[in-house]
């Protein structure tokens, strides 16, 4: 039988980033938790990055969800701790950025780079190609770093590993 | 409410909110397209810290303070900044000298605030940290490239890191605020951080062949609310919209 909770997830599943409309946010894994136990829902949702515009957004669109689905009185709390890190995504998320064309976080956040070290190599998502190169460290969005292809001579979004 | 915590809180609010607005000047001004779109990140990253600081800072406060009320109505003496955050952005080079000194000290001071018995500065820490890592990685490579450059841009940088060394000083003061919150296991003690900072700027003006100043007589005054006239052209331009419209809403 389906709890409240799994529908709400169920339902969560349904509203996507607004800057990478392919990805849910449940995807992204920025929904961290449904709660129940006290008189009204509470969604639980972490910043991806402090400044991320995109935040009030999902917000507001989950809101907007389960209002349509029946939920007038749904809480959303923003949580800082523990961090947002892209092991949170989803191996389906990661699997639709590359078909969108960003190339998915490469790794575990765990070895991520230290402190002025050398960047990740990074599969281009148009040809498959290992041979790029990073072009800035930041890009579109703050999730984000411009990379080019010497391969297929693509430029690239990577979703950078945190 | 903790007249100590308070005032901490606000001068690390105060820093990411006067560099990122500081930093924001640079968009649309950009020397190519790509470092345009890099100081405008790291713009944001500045300014979404200030709002989790302010926010905590206007919860200190009391119910009738938002983070709005904080950053847009209070005056230059109540703001603690450092004075370094504050100067005018200068040329390419002088921005990012000043990037790279104050990075680097951000890198190594939020790595000890992880560390923090305050939880909520702690989780600030734990987000702010893995941002503030990729700005400390990206203001030195540019220093690298600029020091190990051409020759003029090796001159032009070697003068804004010297211009900008009587400013470093104070990132290492501590007063009784510092004291009190530092016995209590809030606050970061400065003096090891000082040590580390002055050694990874050696390293990197080293392989950027750049000569590293003199320590000599150093500003200060921005965390106590003394501050250049800097920073009321930043304020009057930065508060002038909520005051004159203060019900003003998206
Ligand atoms: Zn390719």
């Amino acid at each position: 039988m389906k709890t409240k909770e799994d529908q709400i997830w169920q339902w969560l599943e349904e509203v996507t980033d607004p800057e990478i409309p392919v990805l849910t946010v449940v995807d992204m894994g920025v929904v961290r938790e449904v709660d129940l136990a006290g008189d009204h829902p509470v969604v639980k949702i972490t910043p991806t990055y402090s400044g991320c515009p995109a935040m009030n957004e999902i917000e507001q669109n989950i809101k907007g969800k389960l209002l349509q689905e029946g939920l007038d009185n749904v809480e959303v709390q923003t949580v800082l701790s523990p961090p947002w890190t892209t092991d949170w995504m989803t191996d389906k998320g990661k699997e639709r950025l590359r078909e969108y064309g960003i190339a998915p976080p490469e790794g575990s956040s765990a070895d991520k780079s230290v402190l002025f070290g050398k960047p990740k190599q990074v599969q281009c998502p148009h040809c498959g190609s290992q041979e790029t190169t990073m072009v800035s460290q930041f890009g579109s969005t703050p999730c984000k770093a411009l990379y080019k292809c010497t391969n297929c001579q693509e430029p690239f979004d990577y979703f950078k590993c945190i | 409410m903790q007249k100590e915590l308070l005032h901490y809180t606000l001068r690390l609010g105060d820093n990411a909110l006067i560099l990122g607005h500081r930093l924001a000047e640079w968009c649309g001004h950009g020397p190519v397209l790509e470092q345009d779109i890099a100081l405008s990140n790291i713009a944001l990253d500045h300014l979404g810290q200030a709002r989790m600081l302010l926010q905590y800072a206007a919860r200190q406060k009391g119910e009738s303070y938002t983070e709005d009320k904080v950053a847009f109505f209070r005056d230059i003496t109540e703001y603690y900044n450092l004075l370094i955050l504050e100067l005018p952005n200068g040329d390419w080079g002088d921005t990012l000298a000043r990037q790279f000194l104050f990075d680097t000290y951000n890198y190594f001071f939020y790595t000890e605030l992880l560390n923090s018995k305050d939880d909520h500065l702690k989780a600030v820490a734990q987000k702010a940290i893995k941002e503030i890592t990729y700005h400390a990685q990206w203001s030195a490579e540019w220093i690298i490239r600029l020091g190990d450059g051409t020759e003029e841009s090796h001159q032009r940088v070697q003068k804004s890191i010297d211009d900008l060394w009587m400013w470093t000083g104070e990132m290492f003061t501590m007063d009784e605020i510092d004291q009190k919150l530092i016995e209590e296991g809030v606050a970061v003690d400065l003096a090891p951080i000082k040590e580390q900072w002055h050694q990874k700027v050696a390293e990197i003006l080293d392989v950027a062949t750049l000569k590293k100043p003199q320590d000599d007589w150093m500003q200060s005054g921005g965390k106590q609310g003394e501050h250049s006239e800097y920073l009321g052209y930043i304020l009057a331009e930065m508060q002038h919209l909520p005051r004159m419209h203060p019900e003003a809403e998206w």
